[in-house]
C-alpha cells in the first residue's frame, strides 16, 4: 500500500504538470502577426506588468552575468537540478544499504 | 518569486535587505549549533538543502498559461525548524541570481524575505498545528510544504504591490494584479510540490526513523506501523 501511495503521488505531480499544456490553447497571433508566447515565466509577466503599473521606473541595476543564451540558462538549472537530485540518490542509496545490513545485523543475531 | 534584478526601489531593497540579514545571522549560528550538537544530522540537513535546489531549479507549467518553480523549503523547515532554511535559501537565491540573471543582488533581501523566511515559519506552525489537530504525519506534511510554497508567491504578490502601487485602485489594486501572475499560477505548482515533500519525506521516515525520533517528528509507534 504504501509503495502504491508514492507511486500515485508522483504520478499525480507529473499529471499535475501535463495537464496544463493540453488546457492552455495558444492564443492567436498579435495585432503585428508576432506568435503570443505561452508558458514564459511568471518572473517575466510581473517584470512586464511593473512596466505597466508605473511606466517611468527605470531598472537601476543590471544583473552582473547574464547566462550567453537561453541554452546556457537552461544548462545552469539543470546543474542546478542534478546536483541536488545527485546528493539526494546518494542519500538515499546509502539509507537503503544501511537499513539492509542492520537488518541483517539483527537477522544474525536472532540465529 | 524571484523579483528582477533593479526592479525595486532602492529603499525597498535596502529595506528587505535589512528585514532577511537578522533570520540569516540567526538561522547560520542555529545550524551550526545544531551539526555540532548532532553531527549525524549534517547528511539530513544536506537532503533538505539538496531538495530545495532541485525544487528550486524545476519550472512546471501552469493553468494561467505561464511557469513557475516550486520552493522546497517545507521539508527542511519541518525537520530542523524554520530559522535553518534561511541560510539554506540565501545560498539557492545567490546561485540563480550570480550565475543565471534570475532574481538578483539588490532583490536578493526580498527574495530570501519571501522564500526563505515567510514559507519556512509557515511551514513549520501549519506542520505543527495540523499534528495538534492530530491530522496523519502525512497529511501534515503535504499542508506546511503546499502552504509554505504557495504563501511565498502570496509574499512576493505583496512585496511588488508595495512597491508599485496602482495609480487608480492603489495597493489593492496592483496585489490583485500580482497574486494573479504568481499566486494563482503557483496553486497547481504547490499540489505538486506538497506531495513531492510527502515522497521524500516518507523515505526519510522509513531509512532514518531513528533520527527522527531525537528530532521528535514521530513517535515510536509511527515508526513501526
Amino acid at each position: 500500500m504504501k509503495r502504491h501511495q508514492n507511486l500515485i503521488m508522483l504520478i499525480a505531480v507529473v499529471l499535475l504538470a501535463i495537464f496544463p499544456l493540453w488546457l492552455v490553447q495558444k492564443p492567436a497571433p498579435d495585432a503585428n502577426g508576432k506568435a503570443v508566447e505561452i508558458f514564459a515565466g511568471a518572473d517575466d509577466k510581473a517584470k512586464d506588468l511593473i512596466g505597466e503599473i508605473s511606466p517611468d521606473y527605470q531598472q537601476w541595476f543590471e544583473p552582473l552575468i547574464e547566462p550567453a543564451s537561453g541554452e546556457i540558462a537552461s544548462l545552469l538549472f539543470a546543474l542546478q537540478a542534478a546536483l541536488g537530485a545527485g546528493f539526494i540518490g546518494y542519500y538515499l542509496g546509502v539509507s537503503v544499504g544501511r537499513e539492509k545490513s542492520r537488518r541483517e545485523l539483527i537477522e544474525g543475531n536472532t540465529r | 518569486m524571484h523579483i528582477m534584478e533593479g526592479f525595486l526601489p532602492i529603499e525597498h531593497a535596502v529595506g528587505w535587505t535589512l528585514a532577511s540579514a537578522p533570520f540569516v545571522a540567526y538561522g547560520i549560528h542555529a545550524v551550526n549549533k545544531r551539526i555540532k550538537e548532532n553531527p549525524e544530522q549534517r547528511m539530513l540537513l544536506g537532503v533538505a538543502a539538496a531538495f530545495t535546489f532541485v525544487l528550486s531549479a524545476l519550472k512546471i507549467p501552469s493553468v494561467t498559461g505561464s511557469c513557475s518553480h516550486p520552493t522546497g523549503t517545507g521539508l527542511g523547515s519541518i525537520l530542523f525548524g524554520p530559522t535553518a532554511m534561511a541560510p539554506i535559501g540565501l545560498v539557492v537565491l545567490l546561485f540563480q541570481a550570480l550565475l543565471l540573471a534570475h532574481g538578483g543582488i539588490t532583490t536578493l533581501g526580498a527574495n530570501v524575505f519571501s522564500m526563505a523566511i515567510v514559507g519556512p515559519f509557515a511551514a513549520f506552525a501549519l506542520f505543527r498545528l495540523a499534528q495538534k489537530l492530530k491530522l496523519s504525519f502525512a497529511v501534515s506534511v503535504f499542508i506546511a510544504a503546499s502552504m509554505a510554497d504557495l504563501l511565498t508567491y502570496v509574499t512576493t504578490s505583496v512585496q511588488l504591490a508595495w512597491a508599485f502601487p496602482d495609480p487608480v485602485s492603489g495597493f489593492a489594486g496592483s496585489f490583485v494584479k500580482f497574486a494573479t501572475i504568481f499566486a494563482i499560477t503557483q496553486i497547481p505548482l504547490a499540489i505538486s510540490e506538497g506531495l513531492l515533500t510527502v515522497v521524500i519525506m516518507n523515505a526519510i521516515k522509513r531509512f532514518n526513523a531513528p533520527e527522527l525520533q531525537t528530532m521528535n517528528l514521530v513517535g515510536r509507534s509511527e515508526v513501526q506501523a
